[in-house]
């Protein structure tokens, strides 16, 4: 049988088979990059603190006594069992910094990427349809400002504008010490604790702290959309169902809905895909400049620390997670667009 | 021969030189519309970026690293005024000559990165693309990996162990950002060169007993070359945004070294809440200015070049008139 049903799961059965030797070469590339060019991790992080006794007992646990191949393979069944390792620094599984935080990017992700997709989504269609006007070369400016500019650098003006001038939200931090000590953890994602907890005063406080990291990190994004929505644009607006749409008498809201824009969303999701990557770079700087406590910001913290087993788990982890998203943007698509499976 | 032919050579055809010189012009000459305005924007704006690079030690009022001057030494944190025009920072140094140490330091590390990544990215592309086979297959899985990991964080990881080694110094910043660009040149290289492989004029060089390198290099890099010069000003722009990123984490160019902008905005972040804006201000408007005057830069080119996003003049109908001659 060959009918489209068919093919979807065979599709999607090939694509997992050719992400394995992809997950498997990023852990290789982070595993050589981070234990075997560094001479002694141990001592590069305690080594200052602890007794010669207790660095080698620490030494023998993660196992860096044994050969570099044994090291590896363990390192990669580990990595199967979703066990990264412990940290050197401050000797607690990578698992717990990523309950602990891993929340916090969240939250802070998925928010920015509402922001560049409620911003950046319409004007890449009103730049596309109206090419070379006034407005087209505003907002290309601004996409292309916006993109320009560091995620930091905005971060820091609007720590400027609207928190120390204005006063309107909080500087940094993600809640008021009183939320933390009120919401009991249970999902570990404070903002959903606070809600499940009933407590309006903390929810209050945690989305006041949300709306300068979220903005600014959805900044940086909204100018990848724009540009991209609107150079698919103007690439379906020359096929000729659009001009035939026209041709009908359509009205043009609709032309330009439900023809020329639904066929550039395809090309738009599969390099949403890629924008993975430029979020979670973007969070490791944006959580940084706002102290806000999530991987991105223990990331820096650790490799202030020089603490190699920490970098080297996290880094996993992120990698392990670009793969991942971008083999179910890839399965999105094959179902939005039947062209991609055959 | 040669010296006597060029009097004469200039005119009738003009020499290498000149030739390849205007075939590099053509895409700028070719813009057309707002697409030129952009592109003449972004190259003024690059091109004063560059002059304050090259020109710093006369430009700038001060030392990167001048507490004092005259004897007077520089207030802490004073306020924008006659003798410091962008104000002074916690460390008692002068903003405005920062800022232009500054560019020289983001041009020396872009240049170096760049000319790292493109050698190797192109001979990589080029070897891959036309000998193909298992060496193209595994590759291609390795570029696919690095290209699909967050570039920051592979920048950082490189930063984490090369400035320990080798310094906080340019060279360590810009090894540290050549691995991210070296997987787009070898893409577009590698794809340009396996359909020029295909083409009639390899065929047609290889008929007559080419041998490979030959063919490398006469008939496939000349024509996969042209793609560069748009991934290479767009990397260029990342670059300057990746550099500066590094910096503000501190694992970039380490202060004695250079006055470098993002490690600038790291100690503006501690003035944020006194609110002193000119620490902060002055280093991040000069990124965000030279990173848009060079994406303007590339995306002028790309339309020029992108023949799917190509517009051109139209050239006037010439009907001929009844007399056969041709008329308006």
């Amino acid at each position: 049988m060959r009918g489209a049903s068919g093919s979807l799961p065979r599709y999607i059965l090939q694509r997992l088979l050719l992400t394995l030797p992809m997950v498997w070469l990023l852990l290789t590339l982070v595993f050589l990059l981070l234990r075997v060019a560094p001479g002694d991790p141990v001592s590069a992080a305690v080594g200052d603190r602890l007794a010669p006794a207790a660095l080698a007992e620490r030494r023998a646990a993660l196992g860096l006594d044994r050969p570099l191949l044994q090291q590896y393979l363990e390192y990669l069944g580990s990595v199967v069992r979703f066990d990264f390792g412990k940290t050197i620094s401050d000797n607690i599984p990578i698992t717990q910094v990523v309950r602990d935080n891993g929340g916090a990017t969240l939250t802070l992700t998925l928010s920015a990427l509402l922001v560049a997709l409620v911003v950046g989504v319409p004007l890449g269609v009103l730049a596309g349809r109206f090419r070379d006007s006034v407005p087209d070369v505003i907002i290309r400016v601004f996409g292309i400002v916006s993109y320009a500019a560091p995620v930091f650098f905005v971060g820091l003006l609007a720590q400027l504008l609207f928190a120390v001038k204005l006063g309107w939200f909080p500087t940094s931090g993600m809640s008021t010490p009183i939320t933390q000590f009120e919401v009991q953890p249970r999902t570990h994602v404070l903002l959903l604790d606070a809600i499940l907890a009933g407590n309006t005063t903390a929810v209050r406080d945690v989305l006041l702290h949300l709306v300068l990291p979220a903005v600014t990190l959805g900044l940086l994004l909204c100018g990848v959309f724009i540009r991209l929505v609107r150079v698919n644009m103007l690439q379906t607006l020359r096929g000729d169902y659009v001009e035939a749409a026209r041709a009908r008498g359509l009205p043009e809201r609709r032309v330009l809905v439900a023809y020329a824009f639904r066929n550039a969303l395809v090309p738009f999701v599969t390099i949403l895909g890629l924008q993975v990557a430029l979020l979670l770079s973007g969070a490791v700087l944006t959580e940084s400049t706002f102290n806000w406590p999530g991987l991105g910001r223990k990331l820096v913290d650790y490799i202030g620390a020089r603490d190699y087993a920490a970098v080297q788990g996290i880094i996993t982890l992120f990698a392990v997670v670009v793969v991942v998203i971008s083999v179910v943007v890839d399965i999105v698509n094959a179902l939005i667009d039947p062209r991609i499976r055959y | 021969m040669a010296v006597e032919g060029t009097a004469n050579g200039l005119t009738a055809a003009p020499s290498r030189t000149v030739r390849s010189l205007r075939r590099l012009a053509t895409p700028v000459v070719r813009t057309q519309g707002v697409a030129r305005w952009l592109l003449f924007i972004g190259l003024f704006i690059t091109l004063a970026f560059v002059v304050a690079a090259v020109f710093a030690p006369w430009l700038a009022p001060y030392g990167f690293a001048q507490k004092s001057a005259g004897g007077v030494p520089f207030p802490k944190r004073g306020t924008p005024s006659g003798a410091h025009p962008f104000g002074t920072n916690d460390q008692f140094y002068d903003v405005l000559s920062r800022v232009m140490w500054g560019s020289r330091t983001a041009l020396q590390v872009v240049l170096l990165s760049l000319a790292a990544s493109l050698l190797i990215g192109v001979i990589l592309g080029l070897v891959s693309g036309y000998l193909g086979g298992w060496l193209d297959r595994i590759l291609l899985l390795l570029m696919d990996a690095l290209y699909a990991f967050p570039s920051l964080l592979l920048a950082i990881v490189f930063a984490f162990l090369l400035v320990e080694r080798l310094g906080g110094g340019i060279l360590a910043a810009a090894l540290s950002l050549t691995v991210i660009y070296i997987p787009q040149y070898f893409r577009v290289v590698r794809n340009t060169t396996i359909s020029a492989r295909e083409a009639t004029y390899v065929e047609a060089a290889r008929s007559i007993g080419a041998n490979r390198v030959t063919i490398m290099r006469k008939y496939v890099f000349p024509n996969v070359v042209q793609s560069v010069p748009v991934v290479g000003t767009l990397n260029a722009a990342d670059a300057i945004g990746t550099l500066a990123a590094l910096g503000f984490l501190g694992l970039g160019i380490q202060p004695q070294n250079a006055s470098e902008w993002g490690y600038d905005l790291k100690r503006a972040l501690s003035d944020v809440a006194s609110g002193v804006w000119w620490t902060a201000t002055f280093p991040g408007l000069a990124i965000v200015l030279l990173v848009t005057g060079l994406t303007l830069v590339g995306e002028g080119l790309n339309e020029t070049v992108n023949p799917t996003l190509r517009r051109r003049k139209l050239l006037p109908v010439q009907l001929p008139g009844p007399d056969g001659e041709p008329s308006q």
